[in-house]
Protein backbone atom coordinates (compact mmCIF):
# COMPACT_ATOMS: atom_id res chain seq x y z
CA UNK A 1 0.00 0.00 0.00
CA UNK A 2 1.14 3.71 -1.13
CA UNK A 3 1.85 5.80 1.89
CA UNK A 4 0.72 8.72 -1.12
CA UNK A 5 -0.84 8.56 -4.13
CA UNK A 6 -2.14 10.93 -6.22
CA UNK A 7 -4.64 10.34 -8.91
CA UNK A 8 -4.91 12.68 -12.16
CA UNK A 9 -4.67 15.43 -9.26
CA UNK A 10 -6.14 19.12 -11.18
CA UNK A 11 -5.65 21.43 -8.99
CA UNK A 12 -5.63 25.83 -9.14
CA UNK A 13 -7.51 28.55 -7.45
CA UNK A 14 -11.36 29.33 -7.26
CA UNK A 15 -12.59 29.88 -10.60
CA UNK A 16 -8.24 29.24 -12.33
CA UNK A 17 -7.07 25.72 -12.90
CA UNK A 18 -3.20 25.98 -12.67
CA UNK A 19 -2.44 22.51 -13.23
CA UNK A 20 -3.93 18.77 -14.24
CA UNK A 21 -3.18 15.07 -14.65
CA UNK A 22 -0.87 14.94 -11.79
CA UNK A 23 -0.27 11.35 -10.81
CA UNK A 24 2.00 9.74 -8.75
CA UNK A 25 2.95 7.51 -5.47
CA UNK A 26 5.16 7.66 -2.85
CA UNK A 27 6.51 4.98 -0.14
CA UNK A 28 7.58 5.30 3.79
CA UNK A 29 10.74 7.02 4.00
CA UNK A 30 11.03 7.50 0.41
CA UNK A 31 12.01 11.41 -0.75
CA UNK A 32 10.62 12.82 -3.48
CA UNK A 33 12.19 16.06 -5.33
CA UNK A 34 9.97 18.65 -6.86
CA UNK A 35 11.42 20.37 -9.77
CA UNK A 36 9.89 23.59 -12.27
CA UNK A 37 10.16 26.57 -13.26
CA UNK A 38 8.69 29.83 -11.36
CA UNK A 39 4.98 29.85 -11.80
CA UNK A 40 5.01 25.85 -12.58
CA UNK A 41 2.51 25.34 -10.05
CA UNK A 42 4.48 23.83 -6.78
CA UNK A 43 3.02 25.67 -3.84
CA UNK A 44 -0.66 25.32 -5.39
CA UNK A 45 0.04 21.49 -6.10
CA UNK A 46 1.44 21.49 -2.36
CA UNK A 47 -1.61 23.70 -0.58
CA UNK A 48 -3.48 21.27 -2.72
CA UNK A 49 -2.00 17.87 -1.13
CA UNK A 50 -2.55 19.62 2.07
CA UNK A 51 -6.34 20.42 1.42
CA UNK A 52 -5.64 24.32 2.03
CA UNK A 53 -6.89 24.30 -1.47
CA UNK A 54 -9.70 21.93 -2.33
CA UNK A 55 -8.98 19.77 -5.92
CA UNK A 56 -10.52 20.82 -9.32
CA UNK A 57 -10.48 16.83 -9.66
CA UNK A 58 -8.94 13.71 -9.43
CA UNK A 59 -7.94 12.33 -5.46
CA UNK A 60 -5.60 12.00 -2.79
CA UNK A 61 -5.08 9.13 -0.79
CA UNK A 62 -3.11 8.00 2.17
CA UNK A 63 -2.62 4.53 2.80
CA UNK A 64 -5.60 3.90 0.58
CA UNK A 65 -7.76 5.91 2.25
CA UNK A 66 -9.35 9.42 0.20
CA UNK A 67 -8.61 12.53 2.34
CA UNK A 68 -11.17 14.30 0.43
CA UNK A 69 -13.75 14.88 3.64
CA UNK A 70 -10.94 14.28 6.58
CA UNK A 71 -11.56 16.76 9.09
CA UNK A 72 -8.23 19.23 9.68
CA UNK A 73 -7.08 17.75 12.73
CA UNK A 74 -7.29 14.16 11.04
CA UNK A 75 -5.12 15.73 7.98
CA UNK A 76 -2.66 17.47 10.66
CA UNK A 77 -1.51 13.82 11.64
CA UNK A 78 -0.72 12.58 8.59
CA UNK A 79 0.72 15.82 6.78
CA UNK A 80 3.29 17.98 7.83
CA UNK A 81 3.73 20.87 6.54
CA UNK A 82 7.13 23.39 6.14
CA UNK A 83 6.35 26.60 4.81
CA UNK A 84 9.32 29.35 3.77
CA UNK A 85 10.15 31.08 7.07
CA UNK A 86 8.02 34.22 7.65
CA UNK A 87 9.73 36.94 10.67
CA UNK A 88 6.00 35.87 12.54
CA UNK A 89 4.00 38.59 14.21
CA UNK A 90 4.75 37.71 17.67
CA UNK A 91 7.70 37.00 19.97
CA UNK A 92 6.96 33.51 20.76
CA UNK A 93 10.29 31.70 21.82
CA UNK A 94 11.28 28.68 19.60
CA UNK A 95 10.22 26.04 22.10
CA UNK A 96 6.63 27.57 21.30
CA UNK A 97 6.56 27.74 18.18
CA UNK A 98 7.49 24.07 18.28
CA UNK A 99 5.42 23.25 20.39
CA UNK A 100 2.51 24.52 18.16
CA UNK A 101 3.31 21.38 16.09
CA UNK A 102 1.63 18.99 18.69
CA UNK A 103 -1.70 20.79 18.29
CA UNK A 104 -3.28 18.31 16.12
CA UNK A 105 -2.72 16.19 19.31
CA UNK A 106 -4.08 19.02 21.90
CA UNK A 107 -7.70 18.57 22.59
CA UNK A 108 -10.10 21.27 21.22
CA UNK A 109 -10.02 22.96 24.71
CA UNK A 110 -6.46 21.50 26.06
CA UNK A 111 -3.22 22.93 25.81
CA UNK A 112 -0.10 21.03 25.24
CA UNK A 113 0.57 18.14 28.03
CA UNK A 114 4.39 17.52 29.88
CA UNK A 115 4.49 14.76 27.24
CA UNK A 116 3.74 17.25 24.17
CA UNK A 117 6.30 19.42 25.68
CA UNK A 118 8.74 16.32 25.53
CA UNK A 119 8.18 16.09 22.29
CA UNK A 120 8.71 19.80 21.64
CA UNK A 121 11.98 19.68 23.18
CA UNK A 122 13.02 16.27 21.56
CA UNK A 123 12.80 17.53 17.82
CA UNK A 124 14.41 20.69 18.64
CA UNK A 125 17.40 18.31 19.96
CA UNK A 126 17.11 16.59 16.42
CA UNK A 127 17.29 19.57 14.72
CA UNK A 128 20.90 20.73 16.68
CA UNK A 129 18.91 24.03 18.12
CA UNK A 130 18.23 23.00 21.52
CA UNK A 131 19.96 26.08 22.39
CA UNK A 132 17.86 28.49 20.89
CA UNK A 133 14.79 26.93 22.53
CA UNK A 134 14.04 30.11 24.46
CA UNK A 135 15.03 32.64 22.06
CA UNK A 136 12.35 34.75 20.57
CA UNK A 137 11.54 33.38 16.90
CA UNK A 138 11.65 36.81 15.61
CA UNK A 139 14.98 37.27 16.49
CA UNK A 140 16.37 34.20 15.08
CA UNK A 141 17.92 34.20 11.99
CA UNK A 142 16.43 32.96 8.11
CA UNK A 143 18.38 29.13 8.91
CA UNK A 144 17.54 29.14 12.23
CA UNK A 145 13.65 29.96 11.77
CA UNK A 146 13.50 26.99 9.31
CA UNK A 147 14.98 24.67 11.45
CA UNK A 148 12.74 25.55 14.04
CA UNK A 149 9.51 25.18 11.11
CA UNK A 150 11.40 21.61 10.27
CA UNK A 151 11.65 20.83 14.08
CA UNK A 152 7.86 21.80 14.80
CA UNK A 153 6.76 19.94 11.66
CA UNK A 154 8.38 17.18 12.79
CA UNK A 155 6.94 17.47 16.88
CA UNK A 156 3.88 17.10 14.78
CA UNK A 157 4.80 13.24 14.17
CA UNK A 158 3.43 12.92 10.35
CA UNK A 159 4.00 10.22 8.59
CA UNK A 160 3.83 12.43 5.36
CA UNK A 161 5.88 15.47 5.22
CA UNK A 162 5.44 18.67 2.59
CA UNK A 163 8.55 21.32 2.42
CA UNK A 164 7.83 24.25 0.29
CA UNK A 165 11.25 25.38 -1.20
CA UNK A 166 12.85 24.71 2.62
CA UNK A 167 16.23 25.84 1.20
CA UNK A 168 14.91 29.11 -0.38
CA UNK A 169 16.89 32.14 1.09
CA UNK A 170 19.38 29.77 3.24
CA UNK A 171 22.51 30.04 3.18
CA UNK A 172 25.33 27.71 1.70
CA UNK A 173 25.57 26.09 5.22
CA UNK A 174 22.07 26.04 6.19
CA UNK A 175 20.90 24.64 2.72
CA UNK A 176 23.19 21.85 3.54
CA UNK A 177 22.58 21.48 7.07
CA UNK A 178 18.32 21.25 5.90
CA UNK A 179 19.00 18.62 3.21
CA UNK A 180 20.82 16.54 5.98
CA UNK A 181 18.04 16.90 7.85
CA UNK A 182 15.72 15.97 5.28
CA UNK A 183 17.34 12.23 4.70
CA UNK A 184 17.16 12.35 9.00
CA UNK A 185 13.20 12.20 8.77
CA UNK A 186 13.31 10.11 6.02
CA UNK A 187 15.36 7.64 7.69
CA UNK A 188 12.48 8.02 10.41
CA UNK A 189 9.83 6.50 8.10
CA UNK A 190 8.35 9.95 6.85
CA UNK A 191 7.56 9.94 3.36
CA UNK A 192 9.07 13.36 2.51
CA UNK A 193 7.91 15.59 -0.82
CA UNK A 194 9.86 18.94 -1.43
CA UNK A 195 10.58 21.70 -4.00
CA UNK A 196 13.43 23.03 -4.85
CA UNK A 197 15.07 25.28 -7.34
CA UNK A 198 18.39 23.89 -7.73
CA UNK A 199 18.58 20.81 -9.31
CA UNK A 200 21.81 19.81 -7.19
CA UNK A 201 19.94 19.39 -4.04
CA UNK A 202 17.49 16.69 -5.93
CA UNK A 203 20.96 14.68 -6.45
CA UNK A 204 21.78 15.28 -2.85
CA UNK A 205 18.98 14.24 -0.82
CA UNK A 206 16.12 12.80 -3.42
CA UNK A 207 15.31 9.02 -4.07
CA UNK A 208 13.36 10.74 -7.27
CA UNK A 209 12.42 13.71 -8.77
CA UNK A 210 8.81 15.24 -10.52
CA UNK A 211 9.40 17.73 -12.76
CA UNK A 212 6.72 19.91 -13.41
CA UNK A 213 5.96 22.09 -16.04
CA UNK A 214 2.96 24.50 -16.83
CA UNK A 215 1.03 22.53 -14.44
CA UNK A 216 1.92 18.93 -15.23
CA UNK A 217 4.32 16.53 -14.69
CA UNK A 218 6.79 16.46 -17.35
CA UNK A 219 9.51 13.87 -16.18
CA UNK A 220 9.04 11.21 -13.28
CA UNK A 221 11.38 8.74 -12.09
CA UNK A 222 15.37 8.12 -10.76
CA UNK A 223 17.09 11.50 -10.17
CA UNK A 224 19.88 10.37 -12.49
CA UNK A 225 17.14 9.41 -15.20
CA UNK A 226 15.07 12.67 -14.27
CA UNK A 227 17.50 15.18 -14.04
CA UNK A 228 19.44 15.00 -17.66
CA UNK A 229 21.05 18.10 -19.93
CA UNK A 230 17.60 17.63 -22.20
CA UNK A 231 14.92 17.87 -20.08
CA UNK A 232 16.48 20.96 -17.72
CA UNK A 233 16.86 22.75 -21.12
CA UNK A 234 13.40 22.16 -22.04
CA UNK A 235 12.16 23.04 -17.78
CA UNK A 236 14.73 25.91 -17.69
CA UNK A 237 16.10 26.95 -21.10
CA UNK A 238 19.61 27.20 -20.41
CA UNK A 239 22.83 24.61 -20.74
CA UNK A 240 23.56 22.12 -18.47
CA UNK A 241 26.22 19.87 -18.32
CA UNK A 242 25.59 16.93 -15.47
CA UNK A 243 29.45 15.79 -14.56
CA UNK A 244 29.65 12.34 -12.82
CA UNK A 245 32.36 12.34 -10.22
CA UNK A 246 33.66 9.44 -7.43
CA UNK A 247 33.25 10.25 -3.63
CA UNK A 248 34.05 7.60 -0.59
CA UNK A 249 33.75 4.55 -3.89
CA UNK A 250 29.97 6.00 -4.98
CA UNK A 251 28.84 7.69 -7.71
CA UNK A 252 27.50 11.60 -7.40
CA UNK A 253 26.04 14.01 -10.26
CA UNK A 254 26.50 17.60 -10.18
CA UNK A 255 25.25 20.21 -12.39
CA UNK A 256 27.54 22.34 -14.07
CA UNK A 257 25.19 25.25 -16.12
CA UNK A 258 27.43 27.21 -18.81
CA UNK A 259 26.93 30.64 -19.26
CA UNK A 260 27.63 31.07 -22.97
CA UNK A 261 25.00 30.16 -25.48
CA UNK A 262 26.12 26.98 -27.39
CA UNK A 263 25.55 26.98 -30.95
CA UNK A 264 22.76 24.58 -31.50
CA UNK A 265 23.88 20.50 -33.12
CA UNK B 1 0.19 39.79 42.12
CA UNK B 2 -1.37 41.23 39.90
CA UNK B 3 -4.62 40.09 41.49
CA UNK B 4 -2.82 41.36 45.10
CA UNK B 5 -2.84 44.93 43.30
CA UNK B 6 -6.15 44.72 41.61
CA UNK B 7 -7.34 44.13 45.77
CA UNK B 8 -5.56 47.53 46.93
CA UNK B 9 -7.23 48.53 44.16
CA UNK B 10 -10.67 48.16 44.76
CA UNK B 11 -9.98 49.06 48.66
CA UNK B 12 -8.41 52.69 47.44
CA UNK B 13 -11.59 52.89 45.24
CA UNK B 14 -13.85 52.79 47.87
CA UNK B 15 -12.44 54.80 49.97
CA UNK B 16 -11.79 58.13 48.39
CA UNK B 17 -14.58 60.20 46.98
CA UNK B 18 -17.47 62.58 48.58
CA UNK B 19 -18.27 59.66 51.27
CA UNK B 20 -15.28 57.40 51.80
CA UNK B 21 -15.74 53.80 53.09
CA UNK B 22 -12.33 52.79 55.08
CA UNK B 23 -11.25 48.84 54.18
CA UNK B 24 -12.52 48.20 57.48
CA UNK B 25 -16.14 49.65 57.58
CA UNK B 26 -16.05 47.95 53.77
CA UNK B 27 -14.93 44.46 55.42
CA UNK B 28 -17.89 44.65 58.52
CA UNK B 29 -20.40 45.96 56.15
CA UNK B 30 -19.95 43.27 53.67
CA UNK B 31 -19.21 40.76 56.49
CA UNK B 32 -22.93 41.77 57.81
CA UNK B 33 -24.69 41.08 54.32
CA UNK B 34 -22.98 37.90 54.01
CA UNK B 35 -24.07 36.76 57.75
CA UNK B 36 -27.75 38.99 58.39
CA UNK B 37 -25.98 40.77 61.82
CA UNK B 38 -26.13 44.34 61.88
CA UNK B 39 -22.60 46.46 61.57
CA UNK B 40 -23.92 49.36 64.21
CA UNK B 41 -22.44 51.60 61.57
CA UNK B 42 -24.28 54.57 59.39
CA UNK B 43 -26.98 53.08 57.10
CA UNK B 44 -25.76 55.78 53.95
CA UNK B 45 -23.11 53.35 54.49
CA UNK B 46 -24.95 50.46 52.93
CA UNK B 47 -26.06 52.73 50.45
CA UNK B 48 -22.72 53.87 49.32
CA UNK B 49 -20.99 49.74 49.17
CA UNK B 50 -24.07 48.44 47.20
CA UNK B 51 -26.44 50.91 45.64
CA UNK B 52 -23.42 54.01 44.31
CA UNK B 53 -19.77 53.21 44.52
CA UNK B 54 -20.05 49.29 44.61
CA UNK B 55 -21.92 48.73 41.12
CA UNK B 56 -19.36 51.22 39.43
CA UNK B 57 -16.48 49.54 40.63
CA UNK B 58 -17.74 46.12 39.78
CA UNK B 59 -19.20 47.58 36.15
CA UNK B 60 -15.13 49.47 35.69
CA UNK B 61 -13.32 45.99 36.99
CA UNK B 62 -16.17 44.33 34.15
CA UNK B 63 -16.10 46.68 31.05
CA UNK B 64 -11.80 47.01 31.46
CA UNK B 65 -11.64 43.13 31.67
CA UNK B 66 -14.00 42.74 29.01
CA UNK B 67 -12.84 45.24 26.48
CA UNK B 68 -8.89 43.95 26.97
CA UNK B 69 -9.73 40.22 26.87
CA UNK B 70 -11.31 41.07 23.37
CA UNK B 71 -8.64 43.21 22.34
CA UNK B 72 -6.46 40.23 23.16
CA UNK B 73 -8.12 38.18 21.54
CA UNK B 74 -8.32 40.24 18.33
CA UNK B 75 -4.59 41.23 18.39
CA UNK B 76 -3.97 37.76 17.38
CA UNK B 77 -6.79 36.56 15.55
CA UNK B 78 -6.12 39.46 12.97
CA UNK B 79 -2.18 39.26 13.56
CA UNK B 80 -1.89 42.27 14.12
CA UNK B 81 -0.88 44.46 17.02
CA UNK B 82 -2.50 47.87 15.95
CA UNK B 83 -6.43 46.17 15.60
CA UNK B 84 -8.43 46.90 18.78
CA UNK B 85 -12.03 45.47 19.68
CA UNK B 86 -13.78 48.65 17.36
CA UNK B 87 -12.20 47.10 14.31
CA UNK B 88 -15.20 44.90 12.76
CA UNK B 89 -16.88 48.00 14.06
CA UNK B 90 -19.11 46.60 17.51
CA UNK B 91 -18.06 50.08 18.97
CA UNK B 92 -19.70 52.44 16.27
CA UNK B 93 -22.84 50.05 16.04
CA UNK B 94 -23.22 50.40 19.31
CA UNK B 95 -22.95 54.03 19.22
CA UNK B 96 -25.21 54.61 16.31
CA UNK B 97 -27.97 52.07 18.37
CA UNK B 98 -27.66 54.53 21.44
CA UNK B 99 -27.13 57.43 19.52
CA UNK B 100 -31.03 56.64 17.96
CA UNK B 101 -32.33 55.72 21.44
CA UNK B 102 -30.69 58.98 22.76
CA UNK B 103 -31.94 60.90 19.48
CA UNK B 104 -36.11 59.20 20.15
CA UNK B 105 -35.63 60.45 23.63
CA UNK B 106 -36.09 56.81 24.85
CA UNK B 107 -35.67 55.38 28.73
CA UNK B 108 -32.28 54.17 29.68
CA UNK B 109 -33.07 50.06 29.39
CA UNK B 110 -34.23 50.90 25.70
CA UNK B 111 -31.35 52.85 24.93
CA UNK B 112 -29.02 50.18 26.89
CA UNK B 113 -30.86 47.39 24.69
CA UNK B 114 -30.47 49.66 21.41
CA UNK B 115 -26.89 49.73 21.78
CA UNK B 116 -26.50 46.38 22.70
CA UNK B 117 -28.08 44.86 19.77
CA UNK B 118 -26.69 47.17 16.74
CA UNK B 119 -23.34 46.33 18.29
CA UNK B 120 -23.97 42.44 17.61
CA UNK B 121 -25.92 43.67 14.17
CA UNK B 122 -22.70 45.95 13.12
CA UNK B 123 -20.21 42.88 12.93
CA UNK B 124 -23.22 40.08 11.71
CA UNK B 125 -23.38 42.42 8.89
CA UNK B 126 -19.08 43.05 8.28
CA UNK B 127 -18.68 38.96 8.76
CA UNK B 128 -21.36 38.11 6.47
CA UNK B 129 -19.81 40.21 3.73
CA UNK B 130 -16.30 39.02 4.77
CA UNK B 131 -18.32 35.23 4.16
CA UNK B 132 -19.42 36.18 0.85
CA UNK B 133 -16.36 37.34 -0.43
CA UNK B 134 -14.39 34.43 -0.09
CA UNK B 135 -12.16 34.61 -3.64
CA UNK B 136 -10.22 37.04 -1.04
CA UNK B 137 -8.20 36.24 1.71
CA UNK B 138 -10.54 36.03 4.87
CA UNK B 139 -8.89 38.21 7.47
CA UNK B 140 -8.25 40.70 4.92
CA UNK B 141 -11.62 40.89 3.77
CA UNK B 142 -13.16 41.37 7.57
CA UNK B 143 -10.80 44.21 8.66
CA UNK B 144 -11.96 46.25 5.44
CA UNK B 145 -15.63 45.18 5.99
CA UNK B 146 -15.48 46.44 9.19
CA UNK B 147 -13.65 49.76 8.33
CA UNK B 148 -16.13 50.18 5.52
CA UNK B 149 -19.15 49.62 8.15
CA UNK B 150 -17.42 51.26 10.93
CA UNK B 151 -17.48 54.40 8.71
CA UNK B 152 -20.54 53.92 7.71
CA UNK B 153 -22.03 53.88 10.70
CA UNK B 154 -19.82 56.73 12.01
CA UNK B 155 -21.23 58.71 9.39
CA UNK B 156 -25.01 58.24 10.78
CA UNK B 157 -23.81 58.82 14.05
CA UNK B 158 -22.77 62.05 12.71
CA UNK B 159 -26.12 62.64 10.50
CA UNK B 160 -28.26 62.61 14.38
CA UNK B 161 -25.75 64.34 16.06
CA UNK B 162 -26.63 67.25 13.59
CA UNK B 163 -29.99 66.62 13.64
CA UNK B 164 -30.85 66.45 17.50
CA UNK B 165 -31.48 69.00 20.09
CA UNK B 166 -28.65 71.19 20.67
CA UNK B 167 -29.54 71.75 24.48
CA UNK B 168 -30.97 68.15 25.29
CA UNK B 169 -29.62 65.69 23.31
CA UNK B 170 -26.48 66.76 21.82
CA UNK B 171 -25.05 66.73 25.34
CA UNK B 172 -26.23 62.87 25.87
CA UNK B 173 -24.66 61.77 22.56
CA UNK B 174 -21.58 63.77 23.38
CA UNK B 175 -21.26 61.79 27.01
CA UNK B 176 -21.87 58.90 25.93
CA UNK B 177 -19.52 58.60 23.01
CA UNK B 178 -17.22 59.94 25.36
CA UNK B 179 -17.50 57.15 27.98
CA UNK B 180 -18.83 57.09 31.60
CA UNK B 181 -19.79 54.90 34.61
CA UNK B 182 -21.23 57.98 36.57
CA UNK B 183 -25.21 56.42 35.91
CA UNK B 184 -24.32 52.29 36.37
CA UNK B 185 -27.01 50.94 38.69
CA UNK B 186 -26.31 47.46 40.34
CA UNK B 187 -29.31 46.22 37.52
CA UNK B 188 -26.97 47.35 34.66
CA UNK B 189 -24.17 45.45 36.13
CA UNK B 190 -26.04 42.08 36.43
CA UNK B 191 -27.57 42.81 32.88
CA UNK B 192 -24.10 42.29 31.45
CA UNK B 193 -22.43 39.77 33.32
CA UNK B 194 -24.28 36.88 31.32
CA UNK B 195 -23.35 38.37 28.00
CA UNK B 196 -18.97 38.98 30.23
CA UNK B 197 -19.03 35.54 30.66
CA UNK B 198 -20.24 34.00 27.78
CA UNK B 199 -17.63 35.72 25.82
CA UNK B 200 -14.95 35.16 28.29
CA UNK B 201 -15.54 31.29 28.33
CA UNK B 202 -14.81 30.30 24.96
CA UNK B 203 -11.69 32.26 25.17
CA UNK B 204 -10.35 30.76 27.88
CA UNK B 205 -11.26 27.11 26.81
CA UNK B 206 -9.80 28.23 23.38
CA UNK B 207 -6.76 29.54 24.68
CA UNK B 208 -4.27 27.28 23.24
CA UNK B 209 -5.57 27.38 19.47
CA UNK B 210 -5.70 31.10 19.76
CA UNK B 211 -2.03 30.80 19.79
CA UNK B 212 -1.73 28.42 16.70
CA UNK B 213 -4.12 31.65 14.86
CA UNK B 214 -1.65 34.12 15.39
CA UNK B 215 0.64 32.27 12.74
CA UNK B 216 -2.15 33.02 9.95
CA UNK B 217 -4.37 30.97 7.69
CA UNK B 218 -2.18 28.49 6.10
CA UNK B 219 -0.34 27.63 8.77
CA UNK B 220 -2.90 27.36 11.26
CA UNK B 221 -4.98 25.09 8.98
CA UNK B 222 -2.32 22.94 8.49
CA UNK B 223 -1.61 22.12 11.95
CA UNK B 224 -5.09 21.30 12.40
CA UNK B 225 -6.89 24.30 13.69
CA UNK B 226 -10.15 24.51 11.61
CA UNK B 227 -9.90 28.05 11.09
CA UNK B 228 -13.58 29.04 10.06
CA UNK B 229 -15.43 27.61 12.97
CA UNK B 230 -12.72 29.32 15.58
CA UNK B 231 -12.69 32.45 13.69
CA UNK B 232 -16.11 32.46 14.46
CA UNK B 233 -16.25 31.22 17.94
CA UNK B 234 -13.72 34.23 18.89
CA UNK B 235 -15.86 37.21 17.32
CA UNK B 236 -18.76 35.93 18.52
CA UNK B 237 -17.46 36.03 21.69
CA UNK B 238 -15.25 38.87 21.48
CA UNK B 239 -18.67 40.87 19.98
CA UNK B 240 -20.75 39.81 22.71
CA UNK B 241 -18.40 40.73 25.34
CA UNK B 242 -17.53 44.52 23.74
CA UNK B 243 -21.82 45.00 22.70
CA UNK B 244 -22.42 44.48 26.51
CA UNK B 245 -20.18 46.50 28.40
CA UNK B 246 -20.23 49.64 25.84
CA UNK B 247 -24.10 49.04 26.52
CA UNK B 248 -23.86 50.32 29.68
CA UNK B 249 -20.48 52.36 29.49
CA UNK B 250 -20.27 54.27 26.38
CA UNK B 251 -17.44 54.26 23.87
CA UNK B 252 -14.56 53.90 26.06
CA UNK B 253 -11.63 53.84 23.75
CA UNK B 254 -7.68 53.18 24.29
CA UNK B 255 -8.00 49.74 26.69
CA UNK B 256 -8.49 47.19 23.81
CA UNK B 257 -5.78 49.03 22.14
CA UNK B 258 -2.86 49.30 25.12
CA UNK B 259 -3.74 46.84 27.70
CA UNK B 260 -2.87 43.55 25.55
CA UNK B 261 0.04 45.36 24.72
CA UNK B 262 1.00 45.98 28.34
CA UNK B 263 0.02 42.39 28.96
CA UNK B 264 2.36 40.94 26.24
CA UNK B 265 5.49 42.76 27.28
CA UNK B 266 4.49 41.72 30.87
CA UNK B 267 4.34 37.79 30.19
CA UNK B 268 4.58 37.36 26.33
CA UNK B 269 2.85 36.12 23.57
CA UNK B 270 1.64 33.07 24.67
CA UNK B 271 -2.57 33.10 24.89
CA UNK B 272 -2.29 31.24 27.80
CA UNK B 273 -0.88 33.71 29.76
CA UNK B 274 -1.74 36.45 28.21
CA UNK B 275 -5.65 36.20 28.32
CA UNK B 276 -5.47 36.38 32.33
CA UNK B 277 -2.83 39.17 32.45
CA UNK B 278 -4.87 40.95 29.64
CA UNK B 279 -8.13 40.79 32.34
CA UNK B 280 -6.39 41.44 35.13
CA UNK B 281 -4.72 44.11 34.21
CA UNK B 282 -7.95 46.25 32.17
CA UNK B 283 -9.98 45.11 35.01
CA UNK B 284 -7.48 47.76 36.64
CA UNK B 285 -6.48 50.13 34.32
CA UNK B 286 -10.38 51.21 34.13
CA UNK B 287 -11.15 51.04 37.98
CA UNK B 288 -7.92 53.32 38.45
CA UNK B 289 -8.91 55.78 35.29
CA UNK B 290 -12.56 55.45 36.59
CA UNK B 291 -11.68 56.80 40.12
CA UNK B 292 -9.92 59.72 39.19
CA UNK B 293 -12.21 60.22 36.68
CA UNK B 294 -15.32 61.05 39.87
CA UNK B 295 -12.11 62.34 42.14
CA UNK B 296 -9.77 64.23 40.25
CA UNK B 297 -12.26 66.96 39.36
CA UNK B 298 -15.62 68.55 40.64
CA UNK B 299 -16.93 67.34 37.44
CA UNK B 300 -17.18 63.90 36.09
CA UNK B 301 -14.76 64.10 33.53
CA UNK B 302 -15.78 61.70 31.00
CA UNK B 303 -13.53 58.01 30.52
CA UNK B 304 -12.78 58.28 27.09
CA UNK B 305 -10.75 61.55 27.79
CA UNK B 306 -8.62 60.15 30.76
CA UNK B 307 -8.13 56.99 28.53
CA UNK B 308 -6.39 58.58 25.87
CA UNK B 309 -4.60 61.52 28.07
CA UNK B 310 -3.11 58.48 29.91
CA UNK B 311 -2.75 55.78 27.12
CA UNK B 312 -1.24 58.16 24.67
CA UNK B 313 2.38 58.56 26.71
CA UNK B 314 1.91 55.59 28.22
CA UNK B 315 1.70 53.74 24.81
CA UNK B 316 4.50 55.68 23.31
CA UNK B 317 6.60 54.73 26.37
CA UNK B 318 5.79 50.78 25.96
CA UNK B 319 7.01 51.15 22.71
CA UNK B 320 10.23 52.62 23.30
CA UNK B 321 10.60 50.05 26.19
CA UNK B 322 9.55 46.62 24.44
CA UNK B 323 11.97 44.56 22.16
CA UNK B 324 11.75 43.87 18.31
CA UNK B 325 8.70 42.18 17.63
CA UNK B 326 5.37 42.56 19.46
Amino acid sequence: MDRLRVERLAFGYRGRVVGRDVSFAMAAGEVLCLLGPNGSGKTTLFRTLLRLLEPHGGAVLVEGASIAAWPRRQLARVFGYVPQAQTGTFPFTAREMVLMGRTAHVGLFASPSADDLRHADAALEALGIAHLADRPYPEMSGGERQLALVARALAQEPSILVMDEPTASLDFGNQVRVLSHVQMLARRGIAVVLSTHDPDQAFLCADRVALLRDGRLAHLGATADVVTPTTLRETYGVDVDVVTLTRDGRTVRVCLPSLERRRPG
Amino acid sequence: MAGGALVVLVAIAFSVGRFPVTPGELLAVLWSKLTGTPHGLPVSIDTVVFNVRGPRIAAAILVGAALAAAGAAYQGLFRNPLVSPDILGVSTGSALGAVVGIYLSLGVVAIQTLAFVAGLGAVAVVYAIGTALRRHDPILVLVLAGIVIGTLLGSCVSLLKYLADPYNQLPAITFWLLGSLASVTLGDVRAIVPGVMLGLVPLVLLRWRMNVMTLGEDEARALGVDTHRLRLAVVAAATLMTAAVVSISGVVGWIGLLVPHLARFLVGPDFRRLLPASILLGAGYLLGVDTLARTAARIEIPLGVLTAFIGAPFFIWILAASRRGW
